[in-house]
């Protein structure tokens, strides 16, 4: 007996630590962190749909140089080989063009649900995808809201493409290159505070021009990409069924009661052990 | 301790251990049974099938697209196959903590089958993975992703393999006649046991809470923040079902093996079970209802989604409850075949349901597996079951220990 509670209690120890580390949950936007998160607002109302942003962000990230043309009745998506999508929706308040991308969100679903870490919320803002360690298994795809992050599946050597807010050029203090190449300052960037204060501004000064809404400010717990439209986000491409709390909070339960029923499980196990001990006798008279 | 080498090579009947174990190697009996001669073909396919899906990306095997990255190798494979692995840890609280001593001839085999389950199935994760080469990085600890669920299932299945090799590693030791480890190694058992129950009602659970994030792409029928209770409710009558259903087919296939005090005893086994699960169906088809009145989707019962879900509750969780019950009272065997058989079916229905079927159910092209991943995971199912037979025709799973075994226990 005394091998078994010894052994017993250095696994469950052992656990017991690697799991209580569990406690640091998701990335936490912190107020007396001194980097406030960065973000890109996209007014949909200044965006022209010339491509040139996706253009930028495809040679910036060497991929292949999109080629079809944005119009009325083709969804185009974003894939393991475009990271930023423009589109051109029939609305309510006539034809708007839309750009859609990694919203970076403030608690990444992708990024609590990476049991590895590669996908990770930077203290600058962007979430990014490390290579060296991710190992593939899908679940960011799985867990985000947007359906961003996509697979190479015809690879061997698969990579995740989604948009990483320029993270070499942000820690550098420069502009995203989509950001730079926007002729007419439909994409800025900022911090997210300013970001949203220039949104308000926008909205207070042309009225009637937007949606009573900034896209972003609360969706999926509030996120980097913020968005002013003229016309109802859900006729722009927004799954309207996306939740304004922040995802990974759907399985904090879950994984907090975790401790609880390491120590407490087999607690009770070994006292019902302990207690039909002397029982063993009998039972195998009755059966 | 010890070296084990050292008392297994003396104890063995003083026979090379080496020559020992290359003599167990060779097959054993007939090789062209119906059984063989379907297997093998379709392992060399998948196997084939593994080795272009390693040259050439998943894409190449699988139907996979960007808005269902998890097809069958997940839903089917890990989901369902670890659901139906949850007859060991059931079993083990009922002999070695609730001491029901009735069912402890079946322990060796449930723990075996639940712990190859465990090995092939949590091994196809590695052939779902783009990445596998990083799949030390969630261990060895240079980045430990403690806020994601699947870092928890993950080392939960690790640890439960090792519990359950504990538990069965006196029959191994049994088999190379080594006697100072078998008495080592029996010790452990109770630990394992414990640490294994406690692994199980978490990543049983877990395996549903990796679904909770997906909130928006799973139909609301079953999705809920319920999902991990669910998921460990029904995974004590899903493995109790697999232990029956193993059971009759192991009877029948390895009779020789069986003794004639087990033989009989196996009416009463089968009759203890199904009340089991009769009584964890019961409560779990509870609380589907409290789940769904819940939830407030009365609208939602009267679509095609509707009608599939209540041929899931009705037909496959209602239905192999009543039988369970009718079988205990009336004590038919046959009936509580069945009634296992129905409530398995009932269980692929439910994990599929919540991972491949119910999940972007709406979106314009669904996925469905490509006749690849079905071979893959066909090839995956009889490995295991060719590992299975060669441990059961070499080591004291189903037959009785060897004398010095048994009495070492008293």
């Amino acid at each position: 007996m005394n091998i078994d509670r010894r052994f017993f209690f250095k696994t469950a120890g052992l656990i017991g630590v690697s799991l209580a580390a569990g406690k640091s949950f998701g990335a936490n936007p912190s107020e007396n962190n001194e980097i406030e998160f960065r973000g890109i607002l996209y007014d949909a109302s200044r965006c022209v749909g010339c491509q040139e942003c996706e253009k930028a962000c495809a040679k910036a990230h060497e991929l292949p140089e999109p080629e079809d043309e944005v119009k009325v009745g083709v969804l185009r998506k974003t894939s393991e080989k475009q990271r930023c999508v423009i589109n051109l929706y029939n609305t309510s308040k006539g034809e708007t063009f839309f750009r859609n991308q990694c919203m970076h969100c403030n608690e990444p679903a992708c990024a609590a649900a990476c049991l590895t870490q590669a996908m990770h919320k930077t203290k600058e803002g962007p979430v990014i995808w490390r290579g060296d360690k991710c190992m593939g298994c899908r679940y960011c795809m799985v867990s985000c809201p947007f359906d961003v992050p996509k697979f190479e599946y015809l690879s061997a050597n698969p990579k995740i493409q989604k948009c990483d807010m320029c993270y070499d050029r942000i820690s550098k203090g420069e502009k995203p290159t989509c950001v730079e190449a926007c002729p007419g300052e439909a994409v800025i960037s900022g911090t997210r505070r300013e970001l949203l204060a220039e949104a308000r501004k926008r909205m207070a000064e042309n009225p009637g021009t937007y949606v009573d809404q900034i896209y972003g400010e609360t969706a999926a717990g509030g996120t980097g990409y913020l968005y002013l439209s003229p016309a109802p986000f859900k006729e722009v491409g927004f799954n309207p069924k996306i939740q304004d709390s922040s995802y990974p909070a759907l399985s904090k339960g879950f994984l907090y009661s975790v401790p609880s029923v390491f120590v407490l499980l087999p607690t009770l196990l070994l006292g019902i052990h302990e207690a039909t001990k002397n029982n063993q006798s009998k039972d195998e008279e009755n059966d | 301790m010890t070296s084990p080498a050292y008392p297994i090579t003396k104890d063995n009947d003083g026979r090379s251990i080496w020559r020992f174990l290359m003599s167990e190697l060779r097959p054993k009996g007939k090789w062209l049974t119906p059984f063989n001669i379907i297997s093998i073909p379709i392992m060399l396919l998948g196997l084939g099938l593994i080795v272009f899906r390693f040259v050439n990306g998943i894409g190449s095997v699988t139907n996979l697209t960007q808005e269902t990255p998890w097809g069958i190798w997940i839903g089917f494979d890990v989901v369902t196959g670890v659901a139906f692995a949850g007859g060991a840890y059931v079993l083990t609280f009922m002999v070695y903590i609730l001491k029901m001593n009735k069912y402890h001839s079946i322990v060796r085999i449930t723990v075996l089958n639940g712990f190859l389950a465990y090995v092939f199935y949590a091994g196809a994760l590695l052939l779902d993975l783009g990445r596998p080469w990083n799949v030390i990085n969630p261990i060895i600890g240079n980045s430990f992703g403690t806020s994601s669920v699947l870092f928890l299932v993950a080392w939960h299945f690790m640890l439960y393999m090792l519990a359950e090799l504990i538990e069965f590693s006196p029959a191994i030791a049994e088999w190379l006649g080594a006697k100072r480890a078998h008495k080592i190694l029996s010790g452990m058992t109770i630990a394992a046991v414990i640490f294994g129950i406690t692994l199980s009602t978490l990543h049983q659970s877990g395996l549903g809470a990796l679904y909770l994030m997906a909130k928006d792409k799973i139909h609301p029928l079953w999705y809920s923040e319920f999902i991990p209770v669910l998921f460990l409710v029904s995974s004590i009558f899903a493995g109790l079902s697999m232990v029956i259903f193993e059971g009759t087919i192991s009877h029948k296939v390895f009779s020789s093996q069986i003794s004639e005090k087990n033989h009989k005893a196996e009416k009463g086994i089968l009759h203890g079970l199904s009340k089991i699960c009769a009584g964890a169906m019961f409560a779990y088809f509870f609380l589907q209802l409290l789940v769904f009145i819940h939830g407030k989707n009365w609208d939602l019962l009267n679509t095609p989604m509707g009608y599939w879900y209540l041929f899931e509750m009705i037909g496959f969780v209602l239905v192999p409850m009543i039988l369970f019950f009718y079988s205990y009272r009336t004590n038919n065997i046959f009936l509580i075949r069945l009634a296992a058989i129905l409530t398995m079916l009932g269980i692929i229905l439910n994990r599929l349901n919540v991972s491949v079927i119910g999940f972007k159910w709406d979106a314009a092209t669904h996925y469905y597996p490509s006749w690849m991943e079905i071979v893959v995971t066909l090839a995956v199912i009889f490995t295991e079951i060719w590992i299975f037979r060669w441990v059961i025709n070499r080591m004291p799973v189903l037959r009785e220990s060897p004398k010095w075994a048994k009495e070492a226990k008293h």
